[in-house]
């Protein structure tokens, strides 16, 4: 299933290169079709989940390139399938978004989509380090592209700074995976990349050079998440980029940062987790600050949604950093929400600048008379990004909030304080957006005459809104997912650091499936041998 | 004997190709190249098929002069290829400079066969004769077309730099032979390795040593010559020095440093910090100057320096990772850049006209699989996977890091982010700018350079996901 799903839009990118240009009905309808026939795989592998089991699951392990013990291993834990599943079912939609609003050059479009979702699913499913190397560095080439040929007037400056920022960033990971490979050749006597030897390894290394490394990784996560003060190359992009562009960052790509600042921060240099983890959450909690208050003096739309992510993931990273059982869920759980809220809110103020031709907030206003669907599908991921109480944000802010609230590793309210005024900021600028946008008299005699939504721009917009409502009253149909696997995380954290843990049943549970993994794969080593 | 003669055919057969083909041309009446071009394909084909016959029998021929096996098969094979490549894609751009004479293929396979000695070379005579018969070829190829102010400045510059390098490089084998009493790197290598201090003659004679081969792999500060030689020589020619000449030089280099470095001691350990400041120097210097460069000629050029950087951590690891990574690197940027270099000598309408990055604008519209497939060599050169060049950076950081030269590995990473800069610079003028010139430039038929392009793009897709296929041949596959 997992491969499938992983395989699928990778045949779609190259089907479509065979298609002929012209055929622009034809390649709107396939690259949707597969995204979707990825996403039906995506969701075949989230039910079979089992999640009851904290320990990788859905094993690939094939060998590839002997000399670094790098393979082609592929494996989801309760963790990364959220991540995993949640792309599958982006793409479809961003695809639909892009048939409204590409109008030329649409096969290279479609296949550089399809790449990108490719690479994305890549990366959540990687277990080997070199492999997950490839696919993080393999989505750089299609967000290039999708920036700087289909993006607005500044759009080659911005393609750039993504590529070298992210760049910048994973290059320095490479000399850090690099270090880890040769410090495995160290202790065990051979190089690898395989993450599940790694893991294992990683935490045992003296943390003066520790720290080093955690750094390297650091610096490339943050770059992708974005944190400030690294941040600054989000809202260029996400102004310069078109809108599919946008959404694809908003939605899918930051998830990016979050599960590696999960599986690689936490999982592999727990020392220098504890130690620098204050530094972590104060850098979110500035940029909770610092993204909200520039949220507030933006007047394009696009500008106002990037810096509203800075700050929210500010919480994010300060969730992760709490090292709890709930800030961790309330981190992934958020990335999911703030996925599905900016699609929903990318997807209104598409529709919007379709509609009016630009993305300043001055030519706005009074859509709500003229578009009184529209400003329902509007109002309700605005609030689910402020927050209410039965959307889906409530639930992230608040697990987020306990979490850091709570974390014997931060042992501070402080934190938990600076996060909790996200709440009250994104108000503010939100509903200022709602304000000047839906409500109150029309900016000019062309917005008078506006049409209201389209059946495709709803049956856009209704999965996005019907899964905001179910996360928010229902959330534990994802929850539960990553539970047992952020259980055991932590528990082996406070192990780590506390010598006792609440979660000590998960962890064993995980120690158990890994102890049984690794029997059954020196079994089915002997058998191939013999 | 006629085991050593066996053993080492590639040297004998290349030359025999190369004198057959000219004495045939010479004899042949009328539309020569028809007859010399295939001949000399062909010729070069059976020296690649007995390379690789030979592959694995490893050992020295001749007294020890010469070395045989899998190292030198490696180059010989490598050398073969580049000079197939480079002749399949001569013969349309010639034609179209309306200056196709068979000398031409004939200087090509007399600069492999020069190649192929430096590879085999276990002697510091064999390798000089090597060197001095390809660098000879070169100045000759470079200055090609005669009637042109560029090339004929081309040669003349690489003749006049290259002759004083090669003055170093003698005056430092002589040292050493007067240091060691040997000339084989046998001995020398013994010699080297037992005194713990080096005599100021042998530091002398290695020190001119490394001159001169940073001088041939066009390492910074030796590498000025570069960016004109590369800029003002015919475009296939450009893509054959910059990758044969640079790979043979290197195949030289590993031999020849690991007799002369010292493995560890003082000494050895000063040297290869030595090694290794020109290696960060040439990644940072390369890059930095090439983002300033509109033409795509001169740019290639600055970024080969920087390419001869990070190989150099091949030679500065000293060991068997170090070897196999930069031997495999050698043949990944070995298709890239004459991929590269070839796909401008086809936009290449008259002599050094259409080469600047204003010309490649809105490329992908009017030929969207030239611009896809130059795309694609610039992303390889910048080093992302799955392309053939990062496998090969990614074995070249990790023998550096183990050998302790962890800040190597980080300015190498740090300069390939800059090269990120003007490598994409050429694909935001394919692919996001249009082309602001008043009539759009014609585009010739690819021709045979097809079959090059062809074959470029399949090595570094093939490189890039089954490293494994070469790093075999490197001998650390297994």
């Amino acid at each position: 299933m997992l491969l499938a799903t992983l395989i699928t839009p990778l045949v779609g990118a190259l089907a479509l290169l065979l298609v002929s240009r012209d055929a622009k009905k034809a390649l709107q309808i396939s690259a949707f079709a597969v995204s979707l026939v990825a996403f039906a795989f995506g969701l075949a592998t989230f039910i079979s989940f089992d999640y009851t089991n904290p320990a990788l699951q859905m094993i690939t392990n094939q060998r590839w390139i002997p000399s670094l013990d790098a393979g082609f291993r592929v494996g989801v834990d309760g963790m990364s399938v959220l991540f995993f599943f949640l792309t599958t079912l982006t793409m479809p939609i961003a695809i639909l978004l892009g048939s409204t609003t590409i109008k030329e050059q649409e096969k290279e479009f479609y296949s550089l989509m399809l790449l990108l979702e490719f690479g994305i699913l890549g990366i959540f499913a990687a277990t080997d380090t070199f492999l997950f190397y490839v696919f993080f560095e393999l989505i750089l080439i299609p967000m290039y592209f999708l920036i700087g040929v289909w993006g607005g007037a500044g759009r080659i400056h911005a393609a750039l700074k993504f590529f070298i920022y992210t760049m910048f960033g994973s290059m320095i990971m490479l000399v850090g995976l690099i270090w880890l490979g040769l410090y495995a050749q160290e202790t065990t006597g051979h190089f690898t990349t395989n993450i599940a030897l790694l893991r294992e390894i990683a935490p045992t290394i003296p943390f003066d050079t520790q720290k080093w490394i955690f750094a390297a990784f650091m610096l490339a996560f943050c770059i992708k998440v974005p944190l400030f003060p690294v941040h600054t190359w989000l809202p260029e992009v996400q102004s310069e980029s078109p809108v599919v562009g946008t959404v694809v960052v908003g939605a899918v790509l930051f998830k990016i940062g979050i599960y590696g600042l999960i599986r690689f921060g936490l999982e592999f240099f727990p020392a220098a987790s504890f130690e620098y983890a204050k530094v972590m959450c104060t850098l979110g909690a500035i940029a909770v600050v610092y993204g909200a208050m520039a949220a507030i003096v933006q007047t394009d739309i696009r500008r106002i949604a990037s810096f509203a992510l800075v700050s929210s993931l500010g919480t994010m990273v300060m969730g992760v950093f709490s090292m709890t059982a709930e800030g961790i869920q309330g981190a992934i759980i958020q990335t999911f929400n703030h996925g599905l809220s900016v699609t929903g809110l990318f997807l209104c103020l598409g529709m919007m600048t379709d509609r009016r031709g630009s993305t300043s907030l001055e030519d706005f206003g009074g859509a709500a008379k003229v578009m009184p669907v529209f400003a329902v599908f509007f109002a309700i991921s605005l609030f689910s990004l402020v927050g209410l109480p039965g959307l889906n944000g409530f639930i992230g802010e608040y697990l987020l909030l306990l979490g850091t609230f709570r974390s014997p590793f931060l042992n501070s309210w402080a934190f938990a304080i600076v996060g909790a005024t996200t709440g009250m900021f994104v108000a503010i600028y939100m509903l200022r957006l709602y304000q000047k946008t839906c409500l109150g008299e029309h900016s000019s005699p062309d917005a008078a005459s506006l049409s209201d939504i389209s059946a495709r721009e709803i049956a856009m917009l209704l999965p996005v809104t019907i899964l905001i409502v179910w996360i928010g009253i229902y959330p534990s149909t994802f929850m539960r997912v990553s539970e047992e696997s952020t259980r055991a995380l932590v528990g082996k954290l406070e192990l780590a650091k506390f010598g006792k843990t609440s979660y000590a049943a998960s962890v064993n549970k995980l120690r158990q499936a890994e102890a049984e993994q690794a029997t059954a794969r020196s079994e089915a080593h002997k058998a191939a041998g013999h | 004997m006629m085991l050593d003669v066996y053993y080492t055919l590639p040297i004998a057969l290349s030359s025999f190709f190369g004198i057959s083909a000219m004495v045939l041309g010479a004899l042949l009446p009328r539309n020569r190249s028809n007859f010399v071009l295939p001949y000399s394909v062909g010729g070069l084909g059976i020296v690649f098929l007995w390379a690789a016959l030979l592959w694995g029998r490893n050992g020295t021929a001749f007294n020890g002069m010469v070395l045989t096996g899998m190292f030198p098969s490696f180059f010989d094979m490598l050398f073969s290829a580049a000079g197939i490549l480079v002749m399949l894609a001569a013969r349309p751009y010639l034609q179209r400079m309306n200056w196709e004479f068979d000398e031409f293929y004939v200087l090509v396979q007399f600069a492999v066969s020069g190649m192929i000695l430096m590879a085999h070379a276990n002697h510091l005579l064999i390798v000089f004769i090597g060197i001095e018969v390809m660098s000879i070829s070169f100045y000759v190829l470079a200055a090609y077309m005669r009637n042109q102010i560029l090339s004929v400045e081309s040669g003349f510059k690489y003749f006049l730099l290259g002759a004083f390098s090669t003055g170093f490089l003698l005056y430092g084998m002589a040292l050493i032979y007067g240091a060691t009493g040997s000339m084989e790197y046998t001995s020398i290598r013994a010699a080297v390795s037992y005194g713990s201090k080096m005599p100021m003659l042998l530091l002398a004679g290695t020190g001119l040593i490394i001159v001169g081969l940073c001088f041939k792999v066009a390492a910074f500060p030796f590498h000025v010559w570069a960016p004109d030689v590369y800029q003002g020589a015919p475009t296939v020619v450009s893509a054959f020095m910059s990758t044969g000449g640079k790979a043979a030089a290197f195949a030289a280099f590993i031999q020849l440093g690991s007799a002369i470095i010292p493995n560890g001691g003082p000494d050895g350990a000063k040297m290869t910090m030595l090694l290794a400041c020109i290696s960060a120097a040439s990644m940072l210097v390369g890059n930095i100057s090439a983002c300033s460069q509109r033409n795509v000629k001169r740019m290639l050029a600055y970024s080969s320096v920087a390419q001869a950087g990070y190989m150099l951590m091949g030679i500065i690891s000293g060991s068997g990772r170090g070897t196999s990574g930069l031997m495999f690197y050698l043949a990944a940027y070995m298709f890239t850049q004459i991929g590269a270099f070839v796909l401008a000598s086809t936009l290449e309408n008259e002599y050094g006209k259409n080469l600047e990055f204003a010309d490649y604008g809105g490329l992908a519209k009017r030929h969207p699989l030239l611009a896809g497939v130059m795309a694609l060599f610039m992303f390889t050169l910048v080093g992302l996977p799955p392309f053939a060049v990062f496998f090969g950076k990614y074995y070249l950081f990790t023998a550096a890091i183990e050998a302790g030269f962890t800040w190597l590995a980080i300015i190498g990473a740090i300069a390939s982010v800059i090269s990120a800069y003007f490598y994409l610079g050429l694909i935001v003028a394919m692919y996001f700018r249009p082309y602001e010139g008043a009539d759009t430039p014609s585009v010739a038929q690819p021709g045979m350079s097809g079959v090059t392009l062809t074959i470029a793009v399949l090595g570094i897709i093939l490189l890039g996901f089954l490293p494994n296929l070469v790093m075999r041949l490197t001998g650390s596959g297994m």
